[in-house]
């Protein structure tokens, strides 16, 4: 048998950081990077007597969520205890959300090959992150962060709808997309804002009941999440075609050496011990609440192509690149809105800009310039004070030290050149050096021209205006 | 005149008629402290320095007439288990032996704004868990009556100390009767309010849905001030019901005519000492005389109450107790080899017996498999007893029962058997179940001398109600003028 006899079932469990300003019990910032313990209370480091009060703002966030991919938002809500012992996490359990989540049976639209389909999810729950362990820097021993104890997560817990890799790739990037676009999360996955378990099985074509899964915990990066998938499932039909069977376990992936590793021993099976937090109040939702929460949802993704499609006559490729980033759709609309060229700053984003991103890996999102900045270089150029060509260096600039492009072409020297007369003396200095090109044009040959616009932009440090330059060949040339 | 002998409403107004100055009312208490605590040993930690320094600057503050409010200068004892800046709190466990809370609990803070000055932390069963103050990692406190005898518990300390005259009134807690029981052992009046009342914010969870904290002390005149002090909605507590706040003084009338009380028979039945029973009769009769109309109703599902109290409790403190692993503010283990033997072997050699059985109780209540026959049953067995009592009090006003089976057991009597110990709670923990308001006053004494109490139960939120009907009966008897402790078999 070959891969092909085997259907791959992926199910995905999405932690997102919410980007409230305050954790989710006490009043603590939850910026990134700060320096260890600095961002703690006595309600997040657990101190004996303490106790927690939700942020109000965390479940509107998770409303948002639930809303903007479909669920069903319960009006009547509670949060639980699991409990577990890890340094990292100082009350000894978690708050989280058991029996009741927040939002209920929702689903996203990704495209595949046989057109859209919708993967469904279970649930999305609120609960709070744990600190963090420090293994490193101490000879021996290991410290404890609690500056991330108790920053919101809302977890989305999808069905296993998924059939390949692709399918839980495009899923992963939806939900991103969503998330980035209700302004919920800053899924920023290398600083693990936006990071999943991944559930992987198989079973044979035709087998209705599904196979023995495995589960990766924590992974951040979607090249890290397809290798794992891929790896996972070639493991898993070789141990079944040499006759074994999947044992249900958590593994490890381990980027360097490409491979996943067993975590857990089965003596460790956790008993999470679930109860109903008796610390906190339920949680109560009116209709007018979930009312006021869907008025406030910004127009997410799927409307936002159509319009592009519609009212900017995008290419449906173009419409769904631009789209799946919230930060590169505002960079268009800003940029369409302050230049009218919807056209021209399309191609920048597609093109150059795409490309920056994928060569510098970065995410749009950490775009350093500003849609005005890149409105401003694409007037410049449909104005005629740069070329096209500068435009490219102009927009290299805005990556490295963003600023007014005007400023940029002034202290560079690279404004066109469009004055008649200077070009004119371009045109007949090159025409001087090159006999050989006027003989050949003369002849029928119309490629010469071309040589020469390039020559005499050779000349001008690509500075000379490219339309009037042919003009004035041309005319020198008729002479 | 003695000074310790006086009420805490007492000394106030010879405060303000300037008969005393806190100077003076301190020192009266640390000179009692330094006479009867190594008797008594109701102090984890006393603070006699520190509250004579305060005392100085708070008189200070009164000669240069600046307002510091009504009760500045009074001294206080605190529970052990109640959270002070700066000073240690060791729920009476070798656990948090040395930790020192980085923040005050609400119901301290409340204390420190009026200028109250704290005498120190009083000694507990540890963690709260227990009925006599025996399972305490530092001592055992004895009970100024009989000092053979148990104060109760698990608040055994602060009933003791107010007892014994070394503070005039104290702060306990009480998750299923460790306010009331240790009151009535010492004779002398402790309310549990209504859950909600009072913020939790800073009080070392037990059984987070059932602690309450509340006041010991001597007469119910001062219950009602500390709980117009400690009453309240606190934003750091969301489980504090915000309401209006009440005057709990004003509602002291001295007067039950026409007050509904029940008397449910099945606090009077079997477990109960005959001598508990007469002197309970005797106070029911006592009612009549005063105007209240007393009826006998039946609380079947109060039977229940002890089962479902100990599932629900010890499941919440096994989880509760889980912070307390070996890593931060805890005792560790002095040798270990990796993580799962910080967490063993801390675990096992940081807490008591008691304490463990508790734990191990509770993650057995919870485990899978056997959530929906304890846990979850004990919560449908809860919402029962809830609307049993609701159904009551659609009635009657006032439930009265014993607090405790039996008057002040002997030290080492029951510490070797667990269940006949957790019997003791019978009379109380339903009250905790329901979250209703329940105060013990004293009402006799038995043929050894030893006091006995009686608890009214009253709706929730209705403390002024139980205030009154306590307060009416006190005045009418007059117990804390003909009983006095006696420190029996100490060295006086």
């Amino acid at each position: 048998m070959s891969r092909d006899d085997y259907e791959v079932v992926i199910g995905l469990e999405v932690h997102a950081e919410l980007s409230t300003k305050t954790k989710i019990f006490c009043s603590c910032p939850t910026k990134f990077g700060a320096k260890p313990n600095t961002q703690t209370c006595p309600i997040c480091m657990a101190m004996p007597g303490t106790l927690p009060v939700l942020n109000e703002k965390v479940v509107e966030y998770a409303v948002k969520a639930g809303l903007a991919t479909n669920c069903t938002i319960s009006q009547d809500s509670k949060n639980d205890r699991k409990n577990y012992f890890y340094p990292d996490l100082p009350k000894a359990y978690q708050i989280s959300q058991y029996d009741k989540p927040l939002c209920e049976h929702g689903y996203v639209e990704i495209e595949t090959e046989n057109g859209p389909k919708k993967i469904r999810i279970l649930r999305i729950h609120i609960e709070e992150d744990a600190g963090k362990l420090n293994h490193d820097d101490f000879g021996g021993g290991s410290l404890v962060d609690l500056n991330r104890a108790g920053v919101p997560l809302i977890e989305t817990v999808s069905e296993p709808d998924m059939r390949s890799t692709e399918e839980a790739e495009q899923y992963l990037r939806k939900l991103k997309s969503i998330f980035e676009y209700i302004e919920v999360s800053d899924c920023k996955m290398q600083e693990g804002s936006f990071r999943a378990d991944v559930n992987v099985s198989v079973r044979k074509r035709g087998n209705s009941k599904l196979g023995t899964r495995t589960e990766m915990k924590n992974m951040n990066s979607f090249r890290s999440i397809t290798r794992a998938i891929d790896y996972e499932v070639d493991r898993q039909i070789e141990v079944i075609e040499n006759g074994g069977k999947v044992e249900q376990e958590t593994l490890r992936w381990d980027d360097v050496s490409g491979k996943t590793f067993s975590m857990r021993d089965k003596e460790d099976a956790q008993d999470y011990r679930y109860f109903p937090e008796p610390d906190l109040v339920a949680i109560k939702l009116s209709d007018e609440y979930i009312e006021n929460v869907k008025k406030s949802l910004p127009e997410l993704p799927e409307s936002r192509k159509a319009r592009y499609l519609e009212e900017y006559k995008l290419s449906e490729k173009d419409a769904n690149i631009i789209t799946a980033s919230k930060h590169l759709s505002d960079l268009f609309e800003e940029a369409t809105r302050i230049s009218g060229n919807s056209k021209a700053v399309n191609n920048w984003i597609i093109s150059d800009i795409s490309r920056i991103l994928n060569e510098e890996e970065m995410e749009p999102s950490e775009i350093p310039f500003t849609a005005e900045e890149l409105a401003k270089m694409v007037m410049l150029i449909d104005k005629g004070t740069i070329s096209s060509s500068i435009g490219k260096k102009v927009l290299e600039e805005l990556f490295e030290n963003p600023k007014d492009p005007e400023e940029i072409i002034k202290e560079k020297g690279w404004i066109q050149i469009s004055d008649e007369g200077a070009i004119k003396e371009i045109v007949l200095k090159v025409l001087e050096a090159n006999p050989q090109s006027i003989a050949d044009y003369k002849g029928g040959k119309d490629r010469a021209l071309g040589f020469l616009v390039g020559q005499a932009m050779k000349e001008t440090r690509g500075k000379a205006n490219p339309q009037m330059l042919n003009k004035m060949f041309i005319e020198e040339l008729k002479k | 005149m003695d000074i310790t002998e006086l009420t805490v409403h007492e000394l106030m107004e010879k405060l303000h008629n300037k008969e005393l100055t806190t100077t003076k009312i301190t020192k009266a208490y640390v000179d009692r402290i330094k006479e009867k605590e190594p008797e008594v040993e109701a102090f984890v930690t006393s603070l006699t320095d520190e509250a004579q320094a305060k005392a100085e600057e708070i008189d200070k503050k009164i000669e240069a007439g600046e307002v510091v409010g009504e009760l500045a200068g009074i001294p206080i004892g605190i529970k052990d288990n109640i959270c002070t800046k700066g000073i240690k709190t060791t729920c009476s466990s070798r656990m948090l032996e040395n930790f020192v809370s980085p923040y005050d609990a609400t119901v301290t803070e409340k204390l420190n704004n009026e200028n109250i000055i704290s005498l120190g932390k009083l000694n507990m069963d540890e963690f709260a868990m227990g009925g006599s103050t025996e399972t305490s990692y530092f001592k055992k406190t004895k009970n100024p009556w009989n000092l053979s005898k148990v104060p109760g518990g698990s608040s055994g300390g602060s009933a003791a100390a107010v007892a014994a005259n070394m503070v005039p009134w104290a702060l306990g807690s009480d998750t299923g009767g460790s306010i009331r029981q240790p009151a009535s052992f010492c004779g002398v009046v402790g309310l549990k309010p209504t859950y909600g009342l009072v913020s939790r914010y800073g009080l070392v969870a037990f059984a987070s849905s059932l602690d309450q904290i509340g006041p010991i002390t001597k007469d119910v005149k001062d219950s009602a001030i500390l709980l117009n002090i400690i009453a309240g909605h606190d934003e750091k507590d969301t489980t504090s019901v915000d309401m209006e706040k009440k005057d709990y003084v004003k509602a002291l009338k001295n007067d039950v005519k026409g007050m509904k009380i029940a008397v449910p028979k099945e606090f009077f039945g079997e477990g109960i000492n005959n001598e508990v029973k007469e002197s309970l009769e005797k106070a029911i009769e006592k009612y009549k005389e005063l105007g209240a109309e007393v009826e006998e109703i039946s609380l079947d599902i109060a039977k229940y109450s002890l089962a479902t109290y100990y599932i629900i409790a010890c499941a919440e403190a096994s989880s509760n107790l889980g912070r307390f692993d070996g890593i931060r503010y805890t005792y560790r283990t002095s040798e270990f080899k990796d993580l799962k033997e910080i967490y063993k072997k801390s675990r096992s050699e940081g807490f008591g017996a008691e304490v463990k059985r508790r734990i191990i109780l509770g993650t057995y209540v919870l485990s899978s498999g056997y959530y929906d026959a304890y846990y979850k049953k004990a919560q449908q067995v809860r919402t029962l007893v809830t609307n049993e009592f609701n159904k009551a009090f659609e009635k009657y006003d006032v439930i009265l029962t014993p607090t405790s089976p039996t008057t002040a057991f002997g030290i080492g009597e029951k510490s070797n058997n667990p269940l006949e110990m957790y019997l003791a709670d019978i009379c109380t923990v339903s009250v905790n179940i329901a979250g209703l308001p329940g105060i013990s006053i004293p009402c006799g004494v038995d043929s050894n001398g030893m006091p006995i109490g009686m608890q009214l139960i009253g709706n929730k939120f209705c403390e002024e109600t139980i205030l009154n009907v306590a307060y009416t009966f006190e005045q009418a008897t007059k117990f804390r003028e003909n009983c006095k402790p006696e420190f029996k078999g100490g060295a006086k």
